[in-house]
């Protein structure tokens, strides 16, 4: 029988499950902890300088390597500087454990110092949380979060530990697998297979198929069954921004991405596909445009792990409620076993040619110039110079949609980018949990200049742990998207959306340590970020002054339909409007 | 459409609050919500009267469903059920005219008087949400002093537990 302290105990339950990395930032009520990790070295402590850079790079971590980021801060601004990325992680359903310090049990709710009543400010924004009552419930605590934050749709879990139990003692038995099951906690995996029979029946039958997939298919690790599904049945598929590599970006059935800045044809062929394939999509707002118009003449199947997905915002003809590679496995198995239903194929064949023919309108195409960078230049030559093999983070804005356009993201996992929430401030500090899951990787952070002050102090961070992160700063010293929104919906009245009194990057960069550099010419732009991709152990900052107005095209606008799309000036209207 | 729900819940500290947190956070309505212990201590059992199309029913059901301190959610009002509230009415009974006729009118409702001094009653009264609104309707509300209500408490028919 092994008795030990609240704060061991913690430690131990850390390190039986196998985490690697705590970022975290000390203070008050987690001194007990923080002097448990200095007695060891099984787990590597990260000091970040803003606990929502703690969050963020935790987030970064499990976006990229599929395993659960740990969190610790300290009780009050601790937490409350936290909020942020656990809404984030939230949104987005990345699995997390945030350890919260708490003032000791006989303070609670006495407004004491650094009190504030953690469990109650995350709990809209957490899968679950605890508030810890008693050191012998620590252990068991511990494992569920684990449990809770990585089964079902994954979320983040708080633990809020008031910091007399990390003192007290008691005896240590790390729990087994049957006590974790709770009563009240039943995710279903397995999708019922009368709804999966019914569902390929009517995918089987569908003349104009599209296959919509999300970030859903990302976390259930289903890209491989995605891939086989995708291509035993030769339909289209388009993905939303969270789910962007779960099919290969450059395959010729990609049709892109859809939604408000997706392309022309993946939006057209959504308004007018006559079986809709949603897997592990939640029909947000930005992806279906305007309800009314979605998917007009669609039969619609749905394939999701959280039943409160299904039927939302849209309703849905066929639910299948499991977890995406479960199901998948699945319907391929049914396609591989054959039956009397297979696709039409001359009717699949006229799909494709009218997809052809919205595909020739080359949407994403852009002018070039001579004299200003472009933004979405520096994207694509960022994806030709790292081979489509980078990992990249993002910010909000304009540059995150040009990222999701322009770099054809083939594997899963590589695109790391806050969609639900859409916070900024998040691209940095993920990229550094990015690049501890993968030491020798290629961790690239493509940001604005609004966005990457945001949690810009996480510089400090990278230079303390060697993190040789580079950041890709398009910098047209708006903020951009909102500016675009102003030119579009407010005729021009750009209100404070013009970022007055930048910083010289290049010595900011510097004053942290790292390299900085100024890129402001076209014919630069490659040799620039050759030089920068080459330096493997140092992080480099490039700011690319990039054209201040360039819009971000196509464009669903509020209000409007996927076949009302606005192209960009470059395009003459569409010919094939009498299609639409 | 209105409906009942019956929950099963952890008796936890903080479940109750993650339900009313749901519903103001989704804006979903709740009409009335009850609460308690059941004979096994470790379990609460709420019931909470909400209402919405039959769409917005569907998300409240499977968001409760969804939160992790729920056992068990069940559509009471999609079933046959029993349903009780209990109301308390303080009434102005001054005159012995006003507290015979007060008297008679409670006796008509199946009501009782439970607290009397030389100027007031306090009537119970249990019964449908429908029976006690008649009876709040037939009162002077000149005579109502104070009204509490607890709010739908129900329960299935048929031999069978939740
Ligand atoms: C924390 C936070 N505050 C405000 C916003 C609203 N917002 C969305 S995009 C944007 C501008 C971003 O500017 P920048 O980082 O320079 O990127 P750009 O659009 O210029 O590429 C703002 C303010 C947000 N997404 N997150
Ligand atoms: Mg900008």
């Amino acid at each position: 029988m092994e008795i030990l302290r609240g704060a061991e105990i913690l430690i131990r339950s850390l390190k039986a499950e196998n985490v690697e990395y705590i970022f975290g930032y000390p203070g008050g009520a987690v001194l007990h902890i923080y002097d448990e990790l200095f007695k060891q070295d099984d787990i590597r402590h990260i000091l970040v300088r803003h606990e929502q850079g703690a969050a963020h790079a935790a987030d970064g971590y499990a976006r990229a390597i599929g395993k659960p980021g740990v969190v610790l801060v300290t009780s009050g601004p601790g937490v409350t500087n936290c909020v942020t990325g656990i809404a984030t992680a939230y949104m987005d359903s990345i699995p997390m454990v945030i350890i919260t310090g708490q003032v000791p049990k006989k303070l609670i709710g006495n407004d004491a110092f650094q009190e504030v009543d953690s469990v109650g400010i995350t709990r809209p924004c957490v899968k679950h949380n605890f508030l810890v009552n008693d050191v012998r419930e620590l252990a068991i605590t511990m494992r569920r979060a684990f449990y809770i934050a990585t089964t079902g749709r994954p979320g983040p879990v708080v633990v809020d530990v008031p910091k007399d139990i990390t003192a007290e003692s008691c005896e240590f038995r790390w729990p087994a697998d049957d006590e974790v099951k709770l009563r009240s906690y039943k995710p279903s995996t397995k999708g019922h297979i009368g709804q999966i029979r019914k569902a390929m029946k009517m995918i089987l039958q569908a003349h104009r198929p599209m296959i919509y997939t999300g970030g859903g298919v990302i976390l259930s690790n289903a890209a491989q069954q995605l891939i086989h599904f995708v291509r035993h049945l030769g339909y289209p598929v388009t993905s939303t921004l969270m789910g962007l590599g779960a099919y290969p970006g450059n395959d010729s059935q990609f049709v892109g991405m859809l939604g408000m800045h997706g392309t022309y044809e993946a939006n057209m062929a959504m308004h007018h596909c006559d079986v809709l394939i949603a897997i592990g999509a939640r029909f947000d707002d930005r992806v279906t445009g305007e309800l009314d118009r979605f998917c007009p003449d669609a039969r619609i199947v749905h394939i999701d792990i959280d039943p409160t997905s299904i039927a939302k915002n849209v309703p849905v003809d066929i639910p299948i409620v499991g977890d995406v590679g479960a199901v998948l496995a699945d319907m391929n198995r049914l396609l591989e076993e054959g039956g009397d239903i297979t696709p039409d194929r001359s009717a699949l064949d006229a799909w494709w040619n009218r997809l052809r023919e919205w595909a020739a309108i080359d949407c994403l195409r852009y002018k070039h110039d001579s004299k200003v960078i472009k933004p979405q230049y520096v994207v694509e030559s960022l994806y030709e110079l790292t081979k489509g093999d980078a990992y990249v983070t993002s910010d909000v804005g304009q540059h995150q949609m040009w990222v999701a356009q322009y770099y054809k993201f083939d594997k899963p996992r590589r695109w790391i980018s806050s969609g639900g929430l859409g916070t900024m401030g998040f691209g940095l500090p993920a990229a550094m949990g990015v690049q501890l899951a993968f030491p020798e990787a290629m961790v690239a952070c493509v940001t604005g200049e609004a966005s990457l002050v945001m949690c810009i102090q996480e510089l400090s961070t990278c230079l303390q742990y060697g993190l040789p992160i580079k950041i890709i700063n398009l910098n047209n010293r708006y903020m951009g998207m909102v500016r675009q929104w102003q030119e579009f919906f407010y005729a021009g009245r750009y209100s404070h959306s013009y970022m007055d009194a930048l910083p010289d990057f290049v010595r900011l960069a510097e004053s942290f340590g790292h390299v900085g550099m100024q890129i402001d010419k076209p014919g630069d732009v490659r040799s620039a970020l050759t030089e920068a991709l080459g330096m493997r152990d140092r992080v480099v900052l490039m700011d690319f002054i990039t054209d201040q107005t360039e819009n971000v095209y196509p464009m669903i606008a509020a209000g409007k339909g996927h076949h009302e799309m606005h192209l960009s000036p470059e395009h003459a209207p569409p010919p094939d409007r009498e299609l639409a | 459409m209105r409906q009942i729900l019956s929950l099963l819940l952890e008796n936890h500290t903080g479940s109750l609050s993650r339900v009313a947190g749901l519903f103001s956070a989704r804006a979903f309505n709740i009409e009335s919500l009850t609460v308690a212990a059941t004979e096994d201590p470790t379990i609460s059992r709420m019931t909470l009267v909400t209402s919405g199309s039959p769409e917005v029913l569907e998300q409240i059901f499977k968001q409760l469903n969804k939160l992790i301190d729920v056992i068990k959610v069940v559509q009471l009002s999609n079933g046959p059920h029993v349903e009780r509230e209990l109301l308390m009415l303080k009434l102005r009974a001054e005159s012995s005219a006003q507290r015979a006729e007060l008297k008679n009118f409670v006796d008509i409702f199946r009501g009782r008087i439970v607290d009397v001094t030389d100027t007031t009653y306090v009537v119970e009264l249990t019964g449908t949400t429908a029976k006690l609104d008649a009876f709040v309707e037939a009162t002077d509300t000149h005579n109502i002093i104070e009204a509490v209500r607890t709010g739908v408490s129900g329960i299935a028919r048929g031999d069978k537990g939740m």
